[in-house]
């Protein structure tokens, strides 16, 4: 099934038009940061700070380009280095202090707003909250910038598959006991000898790099950057919510938040045209908090939940006819 | 000294006025109900918009409209709690933060929806005072004596009433409190209506001085919560002086740089304070 599915992402850009192509890729990058950030925030580590990585990320190699005629290839790393950087400066001693909860997600949103601010303050390099516009060089491999949409399907194809490898490489690996055991009780994790910081951290700074790589490859592909749209709080709310909406607890739970989010907004445009320009935002507005009271798991958690517990409904009926006594106790 | 920076920290001051009158309310919903409602600086958004409606395009006289908005926040900080808080106060502290998020998102873009993107104001702006060659709004000069009554008040309530010793006591031991014959819904209930009232009362004095659009809120949204925090949750007279100090780094930044990075000071400050001193700035 996998296999047939990766032959029709792959077979797709030979059948559809730019408008749904440029959609697709909209929902496969942002997928992917909404998968970066739900590295983290699957552990209950609530991040409003992503903004901030991914602002760093989108602008430092587009600067590096402009002034310095550097090629995006070192720009991006070092661009996701500074982001790295400053989510290791936050990151420590919030998890040294023991800094959780919705102080953690006040830090985060300091953190996000401090970023955008600096950006639209230094307006002379960065253009302020007019944008930034990458010197554009038409198709170039060196320049990372490609006019037609099908180079930039498959780089985000390639990087929406690349963050799904990470997400379950740290699922299945040794230290997601350790954080699901952090996530629930940190004093008792660290009784038992989980290094409690060095845990957080290493998810922390993963999910910041990621991001910071997503913001970078939104910036080449879009060509344009402004403080709002890859910043601030309104992108690390944005993050959070599409990747709450669509659940933290499965790999592909982020992706349909993105794909939820984006065709929700598409789609109330093209019903409603520009003079409804607050309807897709107030719909969202109230399925968010629906889905924050009602479903906390997002979509493919309740899916996941409605299929386990049928399953589960199942094996009890078996077990039922075969000991009966079993149902009794 | 120069007297521009004497002005601006005497407008840093005023504007500390403001930001305590937005704090103190939300500062005893997160103080007493322990929940981040990350939408409150938007509740106010919906108090100035009611302002401005009534007013302007039913011409109502001002204080009346004021009035109106006020109840009417406070009917909205009730709803709030009964809507989307009361639901989940069991679940995560984070998960009641993201649901008045998307609170935040509701608001916004349904205010959006009904006033379009403008600039909106009521045309009222208070005379310029000039006091030795220094400038003062008198509208700030207005929102910093509201603050500071209106911190009195609620220092005198919470202390002398019987609802008001009940908040303070649930704020200490949410569970003990119940065994002394409280009723916590009630007390909450209570809680949010006077937040919202609050919400509202800086509504009537934000209108005097800002433009209402859509995201206003995102104004002052972070701040009032950093400001809260850095004072100490639930702590009153820390959140005033917490208003005082952050409205300061805005002002002498703003004078000798720009209003962005005086941002970019107050929140890197908080940043910083919440490793130094994570409990609050005067905390013991």
């Amino acid at each position: 099934m996998i296999a047939g599915l990766a032959v029709a992402l792959l077979a797709l850009p030979n059948f559809v038009a730019p408008y749904f192509m440029h959609l697709l890729i909209q929902i496969l990058l942002w997928g992917f940061v909404y998968t970066s950030w739900s590295i983290m925030g699957r552990f209950g580590f609530v991040s409003l700070g992503h903004g901030a990585f991914m602002g760093i990320g989108a602008y430092v190699p587009a600067l590096l380009w402009n002034y310095a005629g550097l090629t995006p290839w070192i720009g991006i790393p070092v661009g996701i280095g500074f982001a790295v950087l400053l989510a290791l400066i936050v990151g420590y001693p919030c998890f040294r202090l023991k800094v959780v909860g919705h102080y953690f997600a006040l830090v985060t949103l300091a953190l996000s707003q401090v970023v955008m601010l600096s950006i639209v303050a230094a307006r002379d390099v960065t253009g302020g909250s007019l944008g930034f516009t990458p010197k554009a060089v038409g198709h170039s491999w060196y320049a990372l910038q490609f006019p037609e949409k099908v180079y930039f399907y498959g780089i985000s194809l390639a990087l929406w598959f690349g963050g799904l490898a990470v997400w379950y490489w740290i699922d299945c690996g040794i230290g997601r006991e350790a954080l699901d055991a952090i996530s629930e009780d940190e004093e008792a994790a660290g009784s038992v000898g989980i290094n409690v910081i060095r845990e957080k951290l290493r998810v922390t700074l993963i999910s910041a790099a990621l991001t910071a790589l997503g913001g970078a490859i939104y910036g080449q592909y879009m060509m344009y950057l402004n403080p709002e749209t890859v910043s601030g709080i309104a992108v690390s709310l944005q993050i959070v919510f599409a990747a709450i909406v669509g659940g933290t607890y499965a790999a592909v739970g982020p992706t349909v938040g993105a794909l939820l989010t984006i065709s929700l907004n598409e789609g109330l445009r093209v019903a409603f045209g520009t003079n409804f320009i607050g309807a897709a935002n107030t719909i969202y507005g109230i399925l968010l908090v629906l889905f924050i009271i009602f479903m906390p798991r997002g979509i493919v958690g309740m899916i996941q939940d409605a299929m386990k517990g049928s399953r589960r409904g199942k094996a009890v009926f078996y077990s039922a006819i075969r000991r009966p006594s079993s149902a009794d106790q | 000294m120069d007297i521009y920076l004497l002005e601006a920290i005497i407008n840093g001051i005023l504007l500390g006025g403001v930001l305590a009158v937005l704090a103190l309310g939300l500062n005893l919903i997160f103080g007493v109900i322990d929940v981040v409602w990350i939408a409150y600086a938007d509740l106010v958004m919906c108090g100035m918009y009611l302002i401005y409606y009534l007013n302007v395009e039913l011409n109502w006289p001002l204080l009346l409209a004021c009035a109106v908005a006020i109840a009417w926040v406070a009917a909205l900080g009730v709803l709030v709690h009964v809507l989307i808080i009361a639901p989940i106060l069991g679940s995560a502290p984070i998960n009641q933060l993201l649901a008045t998020g998307g609170l935040l998102f509701f608001l916004q873009s349904f205010a959006t929806l009904l006033f379009g993107t403008d600039f909106r104001n009521i045309g009222v702006r208070l005379p310029i005072i000039e006091l030795s060659g220094i400038y003062v709004s008198s509208a700030r000069l207005l929102a910093f004596a509201v603050a500071v009554a209106g911190a009195i008040a609620l220092y005198f309530f919470l202390r002398r009433t019987f609802v008001g010793t009940a908040i303070r006591a649930i704020a200490q031991d949410r569970d003990i409190v119940g065994l002394m014959g409280v009723d916590q819904r009630h007390i909450y209930l209570v809680t949010s209506a006077i937040g919202g009232a609050l919400a509202g009362l800086a509504a009537c004095l934000l209108i005097l001085q800002y433009d209402v659009h859509p995201f206003i809120g995102n104004t002052f949204g972070p701040l009032i919560f950093m400001i809260c925090v850095l004072g100490g949750l639930g702590d009153m007279i820390g959140g005033f002086v917490a208003a005082f100090v952050m409205s300061q780094i805005i002002a002498i930044g703003g004078y000798y740089f720009s209003t962005e990075l005086s941002y970019v000071f107050a929140f890197t400050f908080f940043i910083v304070l919440m490793f130094v001193r994570p409990r609050g700035m005067f905390s013991r």
